[in-house]
């Protein structure tokens, strides 16, 4: 099939606009990093006059970098791994047996997204704590802690958003598997799934890079031995200077692994597309 | 399902608890000790000629405009992207990778990095804007104080936001058989006809779930006002959420925030309600 | 398979997986027995990282005096106070912390913390070792101290020496002469400014609503009640913004300086030639490239017939949790943190002043600097209001000045009754907060 000429300006202007507006912060981003301080607090430049390698080393000294990409490597992981096996199986049966109480448990995990987390904060903390003296589990200062917090994030949306994946896969998929007396699970792996691959890709992004991101509670439910780099990145922001370049460069050193996987997974997807065509 | 499902709720009864008693610094030590003042925080809240009751309705109408804003362009550049990457041509997938960066790079350093760049003098925004003429060396306006702040933490999260959309407008997308545009197009369909007659009709269930989401996340969110203003938020900036954390947790009225957490969840609760009653209406008379 | 066997199933699966994760997600240990205490530092150094260098031989020379281990977590200041305010509201957190002065009678009120009294007092080596003004900050007024002075810091004027001779001109001794001596350094056409502050910066903005508001002999709290309105400190608050407005020496840029470090770079860079901060600037103006012989430090000046006030009692204090399972060993670290020698040790790369009486200060090389902020310690600082809505005041105060900046800076004007308005309103939401 030809394209138009129309859609092919839409394309291209589209394209150009999005990538303009995506690439100036991180091209800004680039150039800040290997700019010495000074020049950085200075007038913005697009070409760094004096080019310098310095803050890519300086970023290990100023914060425990390297063992705040792994607590954020854990956690998002663990966090997004734990809530789209879950979000699987619920938004399977959600999706196909009606179940008594099943408008209710979309409401209430409609209603979890609207709680502001401000207010969340508080009484989470409250009850691990509680947690914590009754049953001897550690869950603040903990990355457990931390993964169950992403998990009550990230949870409901993925259930919804998955179910409605799993509705506009047809029924007749199951009863075909069915007849050729697969049970309920081999139909979910082996028929389903498949199917559902790019819908099941996208919750695990949305899930990781929430857990990635998420600044109020890791501040406060985190020590020091298991911060998060959302909120460690704000350390170089001191009583005594705000380090720009090394947090420019510190952003671009901790992203380079998630782009990559991003690389990685986008491939998958296309995989998902063909794999996903109705044989 | 029961320890996530307790996990929710426990808080949001002790929240909604908290909202009724006076909660204040003297009794956060104790909370036993607090008095109850039935619906005192909440006729506080809701009187709207005093200096907290304004102040609350302000920033509601600020978060209603950043809201808008932010869901409109960030569904709008979702869509466009998705479409425009729809079809296979040379440098798409290095475009879709480029495309979803804002989502991957930690949201402290993307935020940071607007942050960076909206500084009055040294900026890249005013660097921009006055060598294309735009603005006088001597005119360079402030974008993270004044009136301006709404613009900024606009556009800061609709960067960090429209990936979002493009991501499950895209895998939306992928279940649109190549088929129904050959068909219409040998009807002669326009890509623009196309786009309403196939692209949004099959969207429908993806569109109705993320632009609620969007609209959820956007209305509560913290993240974007707090990096980029650094608890210094200007009252144009003034997001609900940033409002609830600054009553509760800097003049820890934690009752007080809990009142307003309240409010703002049944105003959520009610819109919702709204949106997803015409949308299923809608989709029975489909 | 029916849908309860398929849940079943499911249960299994996400449990196995939270399983590994548990082992996977590393916890670290309570404060609970044992000799081991949990000591929460502010960020007072370079970086996080520094201060553990700092710390570190201080806390191990404890370790082996009294065989107790301190585990050390270094809190930014950006995440420290909801920190603080959630161990205290949990009743569960570190056993010693260290915080700004100006929150210890709002975090006293909340009776999180140990009283000092005359036990505890004589555990970590009686009242009478501290300075007294410094030691009056530690809680409400007219109660038990919740916290003791760690680190004492001051503000100061600092002057750029070279700019100053260039035009002929003596440090300022009154408020008069530093606008005037601003005026003749200002060149808004090269960018130069005669005075750089960080008037995005709400924690700043409240010490200067403080300082100007005590030069006029006015006082914010009338008892524990805020008084935010009167003359005094309206007319105050108005000098101050005055910089920017109608005397034009500051910067309407500045009105976005929010971290507390870019006036400073500004003057390290010489375009400003007076800046206001506190005696530890000197590390951030090095590391901008300044030396230390290039600027001056004098008070900050009151205006003619004002009182003599230049400083609000800056600083660090040390508290200990109540509901710690280690009284003694956390008096014991009070005691070693609060030693001659260790504020010795300590004064230098903190460059804090003495908070103990008749310890030489160690924290600048240069003497006329020393004299000045021990002078401006000593002498001429009154403490912030001791009482339990300091913090709301800080934070609505401060506030109301970062929106009065910017108005100014965005071209609007602010009139004496548009301070006095502003002022209201923080009142009212202070208010609320008790």
């Amino acid at each position: 099939m030809r394209e138009s000429a129309g859609m092919k300006t839409f394309r291209i202007v589209t394209v150009t606009v999005l990538s303009v507006f995506v690439v100036v912060p991180l091209y800004v981003m680039i150039t800040s990093a290997v700019k010495p301080l000074g020049d950085v607090q200075g007038q913005f430049t697009w070409w760094p006059s004096n080019f310098t390698l310095q803050p890519f080393v300086d970023i290990w000294k100023t914060v425990p970098l390297g063992s705040y990409f792994v607590n954020s490597l854990i956690v998002s992981t663990a966090a997004s791994v734990l809530s789209v096996i879950v979000a699987i199986f619920a938004s399977y049966a959600v999706s196909r047996w009606r179940f008594r109480g099943r408008g209710a448990f979309t409401t209430t995990i409609l209603s979890t997204q609207m709680f502001p987390g401000v207010l969340f904060l508080l009484p989470l903390y409250l009850i691990f704590i509680n947690i914590n003296q009754t049953f001897g589990i550690q869950l603040v200062g903990s990355r457990l802690g931390l993964v169950i917090t992403y998990l009550t994030f990230t949870l409901p949306f993925s259930v919804w958003m998955l179910s409605g994946y799993f509705d506009n896969i047809p029924r007749e998929l199951d009863e075909a598997a069915k007849v050729d007396g697969a049970s309920a699970m081999v139909t979910l792996f082996r028929v389903v799934l498949p199917v559902a691959r790019p819908g099941v890709i996208a919750v695990l992004v949305y899930s990781f890079m929430t857990a990635w991101g998420e600044v109020l509670f890791a501040s406060v439910l985190t020590t020091e031995s298991s911060r998060t780099l959302a909120v460690g990145l704000g350390e170089y922001s001191t009583e005594v200077n705000v380090y720009w370049n090394q947090i420019m460069a510190a952003s671009l050193v901790v992203s380079v692994p998630i782009v990559v996987g991003f690389l990685l997974l986008q491939r998958n997807f296309v995989a998902g597309l063909s794999a996903g065509a109705v044989k | 399902m029961v320890l996530e499902l307790f996990i929710h709720v426990a808080p949001m009864v002790v929240g909604i608890w908290m909202s009724f008693i006076k909660l204040t610094q003297l009794y956060i030590a104790n909370w036993s000790a607090a008095p109850f003042l039935g619906f005192g925080n909440y006729s506080v809240a809701l009187d709207f000629n005093a200096a907290q009751g304004s102040s609350l309705l302000r920033s509601f109408f600020t978060t209603c405009i950043f809201t808008i804003f932010v869901v409109g362009i960030s569904w709008v550049l979702g869509m466009a992207a998705a479409v425009a990457l729809q079809r296979s041509f040379w440098g798409r997938g290095f475009l879709r990778t480029l495309f979803l960066i804002p989502y991957a790079v930690p949201m402290y350093a993307g935020i940071i990095a607007w942050k960076f760049m909206f500084q009055q003098q040294t900026g890249a925004i005013n660097f921009i804007l006055s060598s294309l003429h735009l603005v006088g060396p001597d005119t360079k306006p402030f974008w993270l104080i004044g009136s301006n702040a709404l613009v900024s933490v606009i556009v800061v999260a609709i960067w960090r936001m429209w990936p979002f959309a493009f991501l499950m407008l895209m895998a939306g997308l992928q279940s649109v058989s190549e088929d129904l545009y050959e068909a219409s197009a040998l009807d002669g369909a326009r890509p623009f006809r196309q786009w309403r007659s196939i692209t949004l009709p099959s969207l429908g269930q993806v569109n109705t779930v993320l632009l609620l989401v969007m609209f959820l996340w956007t209305f509560n969110d913290f993240n974007t006002p707090f990096i980029l203003f650094g608890g210094n938020q200007p009252p144009a900036g003034d997001l609900i959420s940033m409002h609830i954390y600054n009553a509760s947790f800097v003049n820890l009225s934690f009752g007080f925030g809990s009142a307003m957490s309240v409010l703002l969840l049944l105003f959520l609760l009610i819109v919702t309600g709204i949106y997803l009653f015409i949308t299923n209406r809608r989709s029975k008379d489909a | 398979m029916r849908l309860r066997n398929f849940a079943a199933v499911a249960t299994v699966a996400v449990v196995l997986v939270a399983t590994a994760a548990c082992s996977s997600g590393g916890g670290t240990g309570g404060t609970a027995g044992g000799k081991t205490l949990t000591y929460w530092a502010s960020n007072q150094g370079t970086s996080i990282a520094n201060d553990k260098e700092v710390l570190a031989p201080v806390l191990a020379d404890f370790k082996k005096k009294t065989g107790i281990d301190v585990k050390l977590e270094v809190v930014g200041w950006n995440n420290l106070q909801t920190r603080i305010n959630t161990a205290v509201t949990s009743g569960v957190g570190p056993d010693v912390v260290n915080i700004g002065n100006t929150w210890a009678p709002y975090l006293s009120a909340t009776g999180a913390f140990l009283p000092y009294d005359s036990a505890n007092m004589t555990a970590i080596g009686g009242k009478d070792k501290f300075v007294p003004t410094a030691l009056a900050t530690g809680g409400e007024a007219g109660k038990t101290v919740t916290s003791v002075p760690l680190y004492g810091l001051a503000y100061g004027l600092y002057y750029n020496k070279k700019m100053f001779s260039e035009a002929g001109l003596t440090p300022p001794t009154t408020w008069e002469e530093m606008v005037s001596d601003a005026k003749k350094l200002t060149n808004a056409s090269t960018g130069v400014y005669g005075m750089g502050l960080e008037a995005g910066s709400y924690t700043e903005n409240v010490h200067f609503a403080f300082i100007t508001a005590e030069q006029n002999g006015a006082s914010l709290f009338n008892g524990t009640k805020p008084d935010f309105t009167s003359t005094g400190v309206v007319s105050g608050v108005k000098r101050y913004i005055d910089l920017m407005q109608t005397d034009k020496v500051v910067n309407p840029s500045n009105a976005q300086y929010t971290n507390g470090t870019e006036a400073s770079a500004d003057f390290a860079k010489g375009k400003v030639a007076m800046i206001v901060n506190q005696d530890n600037a000197d590390a951030l103006l090095t590391s901008n490239g300044m030396t230390s012989s290039a600027y001056g430090v004098v008070p900050i000046p009151s205006p003619t017939g004002g009182k003599n006030v230049s400083s609000g009692i800056q600083g660090i204090n040390l508290s200990v949790f109540k509901n710690t399972k280690n009284k003694d060993a956390a008096l014991q670290f009070v005691k070693y943190m609060t030693s001659a020698s260790t504020q010795g040790i300590l004064g230098k790369p903190y460059a804090s002043i003495p908070v103990l009486k008749g310890v030489t200060p160690t924290f600048t090389d240069d003497a006329a600097i020393a004299k000045t902020f021990s002078d401006v310690y000593n002498n001429r600082s009154r403490p912030y209001p001791l009482v339990p809505l300091e913090g709301a005041f800080e934070t609505n105060v401060g506030n109301a000045l970062n929106g009065m900046f910017a108005t100014i800076a965005t071209k609007g004007t602010v009139s004496i009754a548009d301070v006095k308005t502003a002022m209201q309103a923080a009142q009212d939401k202070t208010n609320a907060a008790g």
